[in-house]
Protein backbone atom coordinates (compact mmCIF):
# COMPACT_ATOMS: atom_id res chain seq x y z
CA UNK A 1 0.00 0.00 0.00
CA UNK A 2 1.12 3.32 -0.96
CA UNK A 3 1.85 6.19 1.70
CA UNK A 4 3.74 9.00 2.59
CA UNK A 5 6.43 10.04 0.00
CA UNK A 6 5.77 6.52 -1.62
CA UNK A 7 3.03 8.67 -3.73
CA UNK A 8 4.84 10.98 -4.90
CA UNK A 9 7.35 8.85 -5.88
CA UNK A 10 5.07 6.33 -7.38
CA UNK A 11 3.60 9.54 -9.59
CA UNK A 12 6.57 10.14 -11.02
CA UNK A 13 7.64 7.05 -11.93
CA UNK A 14 4.53 6.42 -13.63
CA UNK A 15 4.27 10.12 -15.52
CA UNK A 16 7.81 9.94 -16.24
CA UNK A 17 7.54 6.61 -17.85
CA UNK A 18 4.70 7.98 -20.13
CA UNK A 19 7.02 10.81 -20.93
CA UNK A 20 9.55 8.83 -22.38
CA UNK A 21 7.48 6.40 -24.26
CA UNK A 22 6.02 9.23 -25.83
CA UNK A 23 8.71 11.27 -26.45
CA UNK A 24 9.86 7.84 -28.46
CA UNK A 25 6.49 6.64 -29.55
CA UNK A 26 4.19 9.73 -30.26
CA UNK A 27 0.88 7.65 -31.24
CA UNK A 28 -1.77 6.53 -29.34
CA UNK A 29 -2.39 6.18 -26.65
CA UNK A 30 0.79 7.61 -25.50
CA UNK A 31 0.64 11.02 -28.00
CA UNK A 32 -2.49 11.73 -26.35
CA UNK A 33 -1.34 11.17 -23.05
CA UNK A 34 1.83 12.83 -23.41
CA UNK A 35 -0.51 16.09 -24.74
CA UNK A 36 -2.55 15.93 -21.60
CA UNK A 37 0.63 16.20 -19.64
CA UNK A 38 1.89 19.33 -21.14
CA UNK A 39 -1.14 21.11 -20.78
CA UNK A 40 -0.87 19.90 -17.13
CA UNK A 41 2.95 21.12 -16.75
CA UNK A 42 2.29 24.69 -18.44
CA UNK A 43 -0.58 25.27 -15.87
CA UNK A 44 1.29 24.07 -13.12
CA UNK A 45 4.22 26.28 -14.43
CA UNK A 46 1.66 29.32 -13.90
CA UNK A 47 1.10 28.15 -10.51
CA UNK A 48 5.61 28.03 -9.49
CA UNK A 49 5.21 31.83 -10.87
CA UNK A 50 2.95 32.26 -7.91
CA UNK A 51 4.19 30.27 -5.55
CA UNK A 52 7.57 32.56 -6.63
CA UNK A 53 5.78 35.84 -6.12
CA UNK A 54 4.52 34.56 -2.55
CA UNK A 55 8.27 33.58 -1.86
CA UNK A 56 10.07 36.85 -2.99
CA UNK A 57 7.45 39.25 -1.49
CA UNK A 58 7.40 37.33 1.65
CA UNK A 59 10.97 36.87 1.94
CA UNK A 60 11.12 41.17 1.91
CA UNK A 61 8.47 41.41 4.18
CA UNK A 62 9.84 40.01 6.41
CA UNK A 63 13.37 41.68 6.04
CA UNK A 64 10.83 44.61 6.62
CA UNK A 65 9.34 43.83 10.18
CA UNK A 66 12.71 42.90 11.39
CA UNK A 67 14.51 45.50 9.97
CA UNK A 68 17.31 43.28 8.87
CA UNK A 69 20.27 44.86 7.18
CA UNK A 70 19.28 46.54 3.85
CA UNK A 71 15.94 46.45 4.67
CA UNK A 72 15.21 49.60 2.78
CA UNK A 73 15.52 48.36 -0.89
CA UNK A 74 13.06 45.57 0.49
CA UNK A 75 10.14 48.37 0.65
CA UNK A 76 11.65 49.81 -2.94
CA UNK A 77 10.87 46.29 -3.81
CA UNK A 78 7.67 45.98 -2.78
CA UNK A 79 6.18 49.28 -3.56
CA UNK A 80 7.62 48.62 -6.91
CA UNK A 81 6.43 45.19 -7.53
CA UNK A 82 2.87 46.48 -6.24
CA UNK A 83 2.69 49.49 -8.21
CA UNK A 84 3.74 47.36 -11.55
CA UNK A 85 1.02 44.82 -10.60
CA UNK A 86 -1.60 47.57 -10.41
CA UNK A 87 -1.09 49.95 -13.38
CA UNK A 88 -0.64 46.00 -15.35
CA UNK A 89 -4.47 45.83 -14.04
CA UNK A 90 -5.74 48.74 -14.56
CA UNK A 91 -4.20 49.28 -18.35
CA UNK A 92 -5.27 45.88 -19.16
CA UNK A 93 -8.79 46.92 -18.05
CA UNK A 94 -8.51 50.07 -20.33
CA UNK A 95 -6.99 49.11 -23.39
CA UNK A 96 -7.81 45.27 -23.87
CA UNK A 97 -3.96 44.66 -22.82
CA UNK A 98 -1.05 45.86 -21.18
CA UNK A 99 1.42 45.63 -23.87
CA UNK A 100 -0.39 48.40 -26.13
CA UNK A 101 2.16 51.08 -26.92
CA UNK A 102 0.14 53.87 -25.46
CA UNK A 103 0.43 51.96 -21.56
CA UNK A 104 2.24 52.66 -18.77
CA UNK A 105 2.98 49.19 -18.35
CA UNK A 106 5.01 49.63 -21.30
CA UNK A 107 6.19 52.92 -20.28
CA UNK A 108 7.40 51.04 -17.08
CA UNK A 109 9.16 47.94 -18.52
CA UNK A 110 10.64 50.53 -21.67
CA UNK A 111 12.03 53.37 -19.26
CA UNK A 112 12.60 51.59 -16.30
CA UNK A 113 13.44 47.81 -16.18
CA UNK A 114 15.07 48.23 -19.82
CA UNK A 115 17.76 51.00 -18.71
CA UNK A 116 18.27 49.50 -14.72
CA UNK A 117 19.23 46.09 -16.37
CA UNK A 118 21.24 47.20 -18.94
CA UNK A 119 23.23 49.34 -16.27
CA UNK A 120 23.73 46.24 -14.23
CA UNK A 121 25.34 44.29 -16.79
CA UNK A 122 27.15 46.71 -18.55
CA UNK A 123 29.23 47.48 -15.17
CA UNK A 124 30.52 43.72 -15.92
CA UNK A 125 33.01 45.29 -18.39
CA UNK A 126 34.28 47.81 -15.81
CA UNK A 127 34.99 44.33 -13.42
CA UNK A 128 36.13 43.04 -15.99
CA UNK A 129 38.82 45.41 -16.80
CA UNK A 130 39.84 45.63 -12.95
CA UNK A 131 39.91 41.85 -12.86
CA UNK A 132 41.95 41.86 -16.22
CA UNK A 133 44.52 44.42 -14.67
CA UNK A 134 45.14 42.60 -10.96
CA UNK A 135 44.20 39.17 -11.54
CA UNK A 136 45.16 37.95 -15.15
CA UNK A 137 49.02 37.13 -14.59
CA UNK A 138 51.04 34.51 -15.94
CA UNK A 139 52.07 32.66 -13.04
CA UNK A 140 52.87 29.41 -14.59
CA UNK A 141 52.29 27.79 -17.77
CA UNK A 142 48.60 26.63 -17.52
CA UNK A 143 47.60 30.71 -17.25
CA UNK A 144 50.45 31.88 -19.68
CA UNK A 145 48.28 29.46 -21.90
CA UNK A 146 44.67 31.02 -21.28
CA UNK A 147 46.50 34.63 -21.16
CA UNK A 148 47.60 33.88 -24.56
CA UNK A 149 44.20 32.28 -26.19
CA UNK A 150 42.29 34.84 -24.59
CA UNK A 151 44.46 37.63 -26.21
CA UNK A 152 44.23 36.03 -29.66
CA UNK A 153 40.14 35.42 -29.50
CA UNK A 154 39.68 39.20 -28.31
CA UNK A 155 41.50 40.37 -30.66
CA UNK A 156 40.35 37.94 -33.73
CA UNK A 157 36.58 38.44 -32.36
CA UNK A 158 36.88 42.06 -32.92
CA UNK A 159 37.10 43.80 -36.67
CA UNK A 160 40.20 45.62 -35.56
CA UNK A 161 41.98 41.63 -35.38
CA UNK A 162 41.55 41.36 -39.33
CA UNK A 163 43.05 44.91 -39.53
CA UNK A 164 46.16 43.29 -37.75
CA UNK A 165 46.67 40.56 -39.92
CA UNK A 166 43.58 38.57 -42.27
CA UNK A 167 44.85 35.86 -40.62
CA UNK A 168 43.64 36.07 -37.17
CA UNK A 169 39.89 35.76 -36.97
CA UNK A 170 40.94 32.32 -38.90
CA UNK A 171 43.03 31.14 -36.09
CA UNK A 172 40.81 32.36 -33.64
CA UNK A 173 37.71 30.34 -35.15
CA UNK A 174 40.30 27.07 -35.87
CA UNK A 175 40.54 27.80 -31.76
CA UNK A 176 36.57 27.72 -31.57
CA UNK A 177 35.96 24.90 -33.23
CA UNK A 178 38.60 22.29 -32.69
CA UNK A 179 40.19 23.06 -29.46
CA UNK A 180 37.73 24.57 -27.42
CA UNK A 181 35.08 22.34 -28.95
CA UNK A 182 36.70 19.28 -27.91
CA UNK A 183 36.51 20.63 -24.51
CA UNK A 184 32.93 21.57 -24.91
CA UNK A 185 31.99 18.39 -26.42
CA UNK A 186 33.72 16.38 -23.75
CA UNK A 187 32.24 18.43 -20.60
CA UNK A 188 29.00 18.34 -22.46
CA UNK A 189 28.95 14.61 -22.61
CA UNK A 190 29.89 14.45 -19.08
CA UNK A 191 26.92 16.65 -18.15
CA UNK A 192 24.66 14.66 -19.81
CA UNK A 193 25.74 11.38 -18.96
CA UNK A 194 25.51 12.87 -15.01
CA UNK A 195 21.99 14.07 -15.45
CA UNK A 196 20.96 11.26 -17.22
CA UNK A 197 22.12 9.00 -14.08
CA UNK A 198 20.45 11.21 -11.73
CA UNK A 199 16.69 10.84 -13.79
CA UNK A 200 16.92 7.26 -13.45
CA UNK A 201 17.58 7.51 -10.29
CA UNK A 202 14.70 10.36 -9.49
CA UNK A 203 12.32 8.31 -11.85
CA UNK A 204 13.00 4.73 -9.70
CA UNK A 205 12.73 6.53 -6.44
CA UNK A 206 16.44 6.17 -5.43
CA UNK A 207 17.02 9.85 -5.42
CA UNK A 208 14.39 11.80 -3.44
CA UNK A 209 16.32 14.67 -2.28
CA UNK A 210 13.38 17.37 -4.72
CA UNK A 211 10.88 15.76 -2.10
CA UNK A 212 12.55 17.74 0.75
CA UNK B 1 61.21 51.87 -11.73
CA UNK B 2 58.43 55.17 -11.00
CA UNK B 3 56.36 53.42 -13.67
CA UNK B 4 56.00 50.21 -12.06
CA UNK B 5 55.36 51.67 -8.86
CA UNK B 6 52.76 54.20 -10.97
CA UNK B 7 51.06 50.68 -12.44
CA UNK B 8 51.05 48.74 -9.32
CA UNK B 9 49.18 51.87 -6.96
CA UNK B 10 47.07 52.77 -10.24
CA UNK B 11 43.69 53.57 -8.62
CA UNK B 12 41.02 51.13 -10.65
CA UNK B 13 38.67 55.01 -10.85
CA UNK B 14 41.40 56.11 -13.50
CA UNK B 15 40.87 52.39 -15.58
CA UNK B 16 37.67 52.91 -15.51
CA UNK B 17 37.51 56.29 -17.09
CA UNK B 18 39.57 55.03 -19.69
CA UNK B 19 37.19 52.49 -20.13
CA UNK B 20 34.26 54.55 -20.45
CA UNK B 21 36.07 56.68 -22.74
CA UNK B 22 36.88 53.81 -25.27
CA UNK B 23 33.26 52.83 -25.37
CA UNK B 24 31.46 56.14 -25.77
CA UNK B 25 34.06 58.24 -28.00
CA UNK B 26 33.01 55.48 -30.82
CA UNK B 27 29.51 56.00 -30.56
CA UNK B 28 30.09 59.26 -31.51
CA UNK B 29 32.44 59.20 -33.89
CA UNK B 30 32.02 55.36 -35.05
CA UNK B 31 35.26 54.38 -37.57
CA UNK B 32 33.49 51.75 -39.65
CA UNK B 33 36.56 48.72 -39.73
CA UNK B 34 35.27 46.44 -42.59
CA UNK B 35 34.42 43.28 -42.11
CA UNK B 36 34.83 39.67 -43.52
CA UNK B 37 31.73 37.54 -42.82
CA UNK B 38 31.89 34.27 -41.37
CA UNK B 39 30.23 30.89 -42.55
CA UNK B 40 28.20 30.11 -39.72
CA UNK B 41 26.27 33.82 -39.76
CA UNK B 42 26.30 33.60 -43.78
CA UNK B 43 24.73 30.20 -43.54
CA UNK B 44 21.57 31.70 -41.81
CA UNK B 45 21.39 34.70 -44.24
CA UNK B 46 21.63 32.23 -47.31
CA UNK B 47 19.17 29.99 -45.72
CA UNK B 48 16.25 32.76 -45.23
CA UNK B 49 18.16 34.32 -49.02
CA UNK B 50 17.12 30.99 -50.76
CA UNK B 51 15.76 28.47 -49.14
CA UNK B 52 12.85 30.43 -48.09
CA UNK B 53 10.00 30.84 -50.68
CA UNK B 54 8.01 34.25 -50.67
CA UNK B 55 4.80 33.63 -47.76
CA UNK B 56 7.14 31.08 -45.73
CA UNK B 57 7.33 31.80 -42.51
CA UNK B 58 10.32 32.57 -40.25
CA UNK B 59 9.79 32.57 -36.62
CA UNK B 60 12.22 34.41 -33.96
CA UNK B 61 12.62 33.62 -30.57
CA UNK B 62 13.15 36.51 -28.40
CA UNK B 63 14.29 34.74 -24.92
CA UNK B 64 16.30 37.58 -23.59
CA UNK B 65 16.02 40.32 -21.39
CA UNK B 66 17.60 44.09 -21.44
CA UNK B 67 20.86 42.65 -20.00
CA UNK B 68 21.78 40.98 -23.47
CA UNK B 69 19.83 43.47 -25.52
CA UNK B 70 22.87 45.05 -26.72
CA UNK B 71 24.12 41.87 -28.73
CA UNK B 72 20.78 40.68 -29.28
CA UNK B 73 18.50 42.99 -29.91
CA UNK B 74 20.21 44.48 -33.01
CA UNK B 75 20.23 40.36 -34.25
CA UNK B 76 16.53 40.49 -34.06
CA UNK B 77 16.31 43.44 -36.20
CA UNK B 78 18.39 42.48 -39.11
CA UNK B 79 16.61 38.86 -39.32
CA UNK B 80 13.04 40.48 -39.33
CA UNK B 81 14.04 42.52 -41.82
CA UNK B 82 16.08 40.45 -43.91
CA UNK B 83 12.60 38.41 -43.71
CA UNK B 84 10.34 41.18 -44.34
CA UNK B 85 12.32 42.36 -47.46
CA UNK B 86 11.75 38.73 -48.69
CA UNK B 87 8.09 39.13 -48.36
CA UNK B 88 8.58 36.22 -45.45
CA UNK B 89 6.06 36.16 -42.39
CA UNK B 90 7.74 36.65 -38.97
CA UNK B 91 6.42 35.36 -35.84
CA UNK B 92 7.95 36.13 -32.99
CA UNK B 93 7.99 33.91 -29.86
CA UNK B 94 9.40 33.91 -26.30
CA UNK B 95 9.65 31.47 -23.42
CA UNK B 96 10.67 34.41 -20.87
CA UNK B 97 8.09 36.95 -19.70
CA UNK B 98 10.73 39.76 -20.10
CA UNK B 99 11.40 38.69 -23.43
CA UNK B 100 7.81 40.09 -24.77
CA UNK B 101 8.78 43.68 -23.93
CA UNK B 102 11.78 42.72 -26.45
CA UNK B 103 10.34 41.31 -29.74
CA UNK B 104 7.49 44.54 -29.07
CA UNK B 105 10.25 46.64 -29.34
CA UNK B 106 11.72 45.19 -32.22
CA UNK B 107 8.40 44.51 -33.85
CA UNK B 108 7.88 48.13 -33.92
CA UNK B 109 10.92 49.52 -34.74
CA UNK B 110 11.40 47.28 -37.86
CA UNK B 111 7.64 47.98 -39.29
CA UNK B 112 8.19 51.91 -38.44
CA UNK B 113 11.61 52.00 -40.71
CA UNK B 114 10.15 49.48 -43.02
CA UNK B 115 7.03 51.06 -44.03
CA UNK B 116 8.94 54.92 -43.81
CA UNK B 117 11.44 53.71 -46.48
CA UNK B 118 9.01 51.50 -48.41
CA UNK B 119 5.67 53.25 -49.00
CA UNK B 120 4.67 50.78 -51.77
CA UNK B 121 4.74 47.93 -49.76
CA UNK B 122 3.42 48.50 -46.44
CA UNK B 123 4.07 45.59 -43.80
CA UNK B 124 1.43 45.37 -41.48
CA UNK B 125 0.93 43.88 -37.72
CA UNK B 126 -0.94 40.84 -37.90
CA UNK B 127 -0.65 40.77 -41.14
CA UNK B 128 3.19 40.15 -42.04
CA UNK B 129 4.46 40.00 -38.33
CA UNK B 130 3.52 39.26 -34.94
CA UNK B 131 4.57 38.56 -31.34
CA UNK B 132 2.79 34.48 -29.87
CA UNK B 133 1.40 35.66 -26.28
CA UNK B 134 3.68 34.06 -23.32
CA UNK B 135 2.75 31.00 -22.11
CA UNK B 136 4.80 29.44 -19.26
CA UNK B 137 6.29 26.30 -19.62
CA UNK B 138 9.85 26.77 -21.44
CA UNK B 139 10.09 22.71 -22.54
CA UNK B 140 6.68 22.27 -22.63
CA UNK B 141 5.50 25.04 -24.79
CA UNK B 142 8.18 24.01 -27.38
CA UNK B 143 6.52 20.21 -27.11
CA UNK B 144 3.37 21.60 -27.56
CA UNK B 145 3.94 23.88 -30.55
CA UNK B 146 4.92 21.06 -32.44
CA UNK B 147 1.47 19.49 -32.45
CA UNK B 148 -0.58 23.08 -32.75
CA UNK B 149 1.03 26.30 -32.44
CA UNK B 150 -2.88 28.23 -32.70
CA UNK B 151 -3.92 25.90 -29.48
CA UNK B 152 -0.73 26.54 -27.37
CA UNK B 153 -0.98 30.23 -27.34
CA UNK B 154 -4.45 31.01 -28.58
CA UNK B 155 -3.58 34.81 -28.53
CA UNK B 156 -1.22 36.91 -29.75
CA UNK B 157 1.14 39.26 -27.41
CA UNK B 158 -1.78 42.41 -28.42
CA UNK B 159 -4.50 40.27 -27.27
CA UNK B 160 -5.83 39.29 -30.60
CA UNK B 161 -6.94 35.56 -31.06
CA UNK B 162 -4.67 33.68 -33.29
CA UNK B 163 -7.05 32.26 -35.80
CA UNK B 164 -8.14 35.40 -37.08
CA UNK B 165 -4.92 36.77 -37.99
CA UNK B 166 -3.60 36.04 -41.79
CA UNK B 167 -0.05 36.25 -40.65
CA UNK B 168 -1.22 32.76 -39.51
CA UNK B 169 -3.09 31.22 -42.63
CA UNK B 170 -1.82 27.96 -43.33
CA UNK B 171 0.12 27.25 -40.05
CA UNK B 172 -0.28 24.53 -37.86
CA UNK B 173 3.02 23.14 -36.43
CA UNK B 174 6.47 23.05 -36.76
CA UNK B 175 6.07 21.56 -40.52
CA UNK B 176 4.55 25.33 -41.57
CA UNK B 177 8.01 27.41 -40.34
CA UNK B 178 10.44 27.52 -42.64
CA UNK B 179 13.25 28.56 -40.33
CA UNK B 180 13.15 29.28 -36.33
CA UNK B 181 16.17 31.70 -34.91
CA UNK B 182 16.43 31.43 -31.37
CA UNK B 183 18.07 34.74 -30.12
CA UNK B 184 19.03 33.73 -26.18
CA UNK B 185 21.71 34.26 -24.18
CA UNK B 186 20.47 31.12 -21.96
CA UNK B 187 20.35 27.59 -22.06
CA UNK B 188 16.82 27.87 -23.74
CA UNK B 189 18.69 27.30 -27.32
CA UNK B 190 19.41 23.88 -26.03
CA UNK B 191 15.49 23.19 -25.74
CA UNK B 192 15.22 24.22 -29.15
CA UNK B 193 17.81 22.22 -30.63
CA UNK B 194 16.80 19.23 -28.67
CA UNK B 195 13.04 19.14 -28.62
CA UNK B 196 12.00 21.20 -31.96
CA UNK B 197 15.07 20.37 -33.96
CA UNK B 198 15.39 16.77 -32.37
CA UNK B 199 11.69 15.72 -32.21
CA UNK B 200 10.22 17.62 -35.12
CA UNK B 201 13.25 18.38 -37.58
CA UNK B 202 12.58 22.32 -37.55
CA UNK B 203 15.31 23.82 -39.03
CA UNK B 204 16.95 26.09 -35.92
CA UNK B 205 19.57 29.02 -36.25
CA UNK B 206 21.24 30.27 -33.21
CA UNK B 207 21.34 33.79 -32.05
CA UNK B 208 23.45 34.52 -28.92
CA UNK B 209 25.91 36.59 -26.75
CA UNK B 210 29.82 36.31 -27.81
CA UNK B 211 30.38 34.31 -24.29
CA UNK B 212 27.74 31.66 -24.64
CA UNK B 213 28.64 31.20 -28.41
CA UNK B 214 31.35 28.71 -27.50
CA UNK B 215 28.69 26.41 -26.22
CA UNK B 216 27.15 25.79 -29.65
CA UNK B 217 29.94 25.26 -31.77
CA UNK B 218 29.40 21.73 -31.29
CA UNK B 219 25.70 21.99 -32.61
CA UNK B 220 26.76 23.82 -35.84
CA UNK B 221 29.28 20.71 -36.71
CA UNK B 222 26.57 17.94 -35.99
CA UNK B 223 24.60 20.32 -38.40
CA UNK B 224 21.75 20.66 -35.31
CA UNK B 225 21.64 24.34 -36.13
CA UNK B 226 21.76 25.63 -39.54
CA UNK B 227 24.13 28.67 -38.58
CA UNK B 228 25.38 31.15 -35.93
CA UNK B 229 25.28 35.16 -34.83
CA UNK B 230 27.82 35.03 -32.21
CA UNK B 231 27.69 38.04 -30.66
CA UNK B 232 27.62 41.63 -31.73
CA UNK B 233 29.96 40.45 -34.27
CA UNK B 234 27.46 38.38 -35.86
CA UNK B 235 25.03 40.76 -36.10
CA UNK B 236 27.47 43.35 -37.66
CA UNK B 237 28.42 40.87 -40.31
CA UNK B 238 24.70 40.47 -40.71
CA UNK B 239 23.96 43.89 -40.84
CA UNK B 240 26.91 44.24 -43.78
CA UNK B 241 25.06 41.60 -45.80
CA UNK B 242 21.88 43.54 -45.74
CA UNK B 243 23.48 46.23 -46.99
CA UNK B 244 25.19 44.89 -49.77
CA UNK B 245 21.94 43.59 -50.41
CA UNK B 246 20.74 47.19 -50.40
CA UNK B 247 17.93 46.21 -47.63
CA UNK B 248 19.34 47.85 -44.38
CA UNK B 249 18.41 51.39 -43.68
CA UNK B 250 18.35 51.64 -40.14
CA UNK B 251 21.34 52.60 -37.56
CA UNK B 252 23.69 49.87 -37.62
CA UNK B 253 23.81 49.51 -34.25
CA UNK B 254 25.81 46.49 -34.19
CA UNK B 255 28.52 47.91 -36.45
CA UNK B 256 28.61 50.94 -34.60
CA UNK B 257 28.80 48.68 -31.48
CA UNK B 258 31.67 47.31 -32.64
CA UNK B 259 34.29 49.84 -32.76
CA UNK B 260 33.26 50.54 -29.50
CA UNK B 261 33.99 47.18 -28.34
CA UNK B 262 37.27 46.55 -30.61
CA UNK B 263 38.76 49.90 -28.47
CA UNK B 264 37.43 48.13 -25.49
CA UNK B 265 39.56 44.55 -26.10
CA UNK B 266 42.43 46.93 -27.04
CA UNK B 267 42.09 48.41 -23.72
CA UNK B 268 41.73 45.24 -21.84
CA UNK B 269 45.02 44.11 -23.62
CA UNK B 270 47.20 46.82 -22.92
CA UNK B 271 45.61 46.57 -19.23
CA UNK B 272 46.70 43.01 -18.92
CA UNK B 273 50.58 43.30 -20.97
CA UNK B 274 50.89 46.49 -18.63
CA UNK B 275 49.80 43.99 -15.36
CA UNK B 276 51.90 41.68 -16.36
CA UNK B 277 54.98 43.84 -16.64
CA UNK B 278 54.92 45.03 -13.39
CA UNK B 279 54.74 41.30 -12.14
CA UNK B 280 57.57 40.48 -13.53
CA UNK B 281 59.42 43.30 -12.43
CA UNK B 282 57.99 42.87 -9.28
CA UNK B 283 59.01 39.30 -9.26
CA UNK B 284 62.23 39.95 -10.63
CA UNK B 285 63.59 42.51 -7.61
CA UNK B 286 61.52 40.45 -5.14
CA UNK B 287 64.27 37.44 -5.99
CA UNK B 288 66.94 39.48 -6.42
CA UNK B 289 66.97 40.16 -2.55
Amino acid sequence: MLKGKGIPVFITFIVGTIMIFSFFIPHKPFGDLEKISLNWYSIIAGFTMLLGVDSLIGMHYRKITRRTGNWGYSIVLIAGFTGTVVIGIIETIRLGTAFNEASYFTYIYNYFIVPLQSTMFSLLAFFIASAAYRAFRARNFDATLLLITAIIVMLGRVPLGEQISPNLPKFTEWIMQVPQMAAKRGIGLGISLGALGVSIRILLGIERSYLS
Amino acid sequence: MRFINFINKLDKRWIYLVLALCIIIPFLFPIGFPMKTTAPVKSIYDFIEDSIPEGGVVLIGADYDPSTMAELHPMAKVIATHALSNNLRVLFVTLYPQGAGMAQDVIENVLREWNNSNPDNQKELGKDITLLAYVPGVSAVVLKMGEDIIETFNEDGYGNKLSDLEVMKEIKNYNDIDLMVELAGSAVVLTWLIYANGRYGLNVGIGTTAVSAAEYYSYLQSKQAIGMLGGLKGAAEYENLLSKKGVYWGRKDATVGMDAQSSAHIFFIILIVLGNIAYFVSKKQKGGR
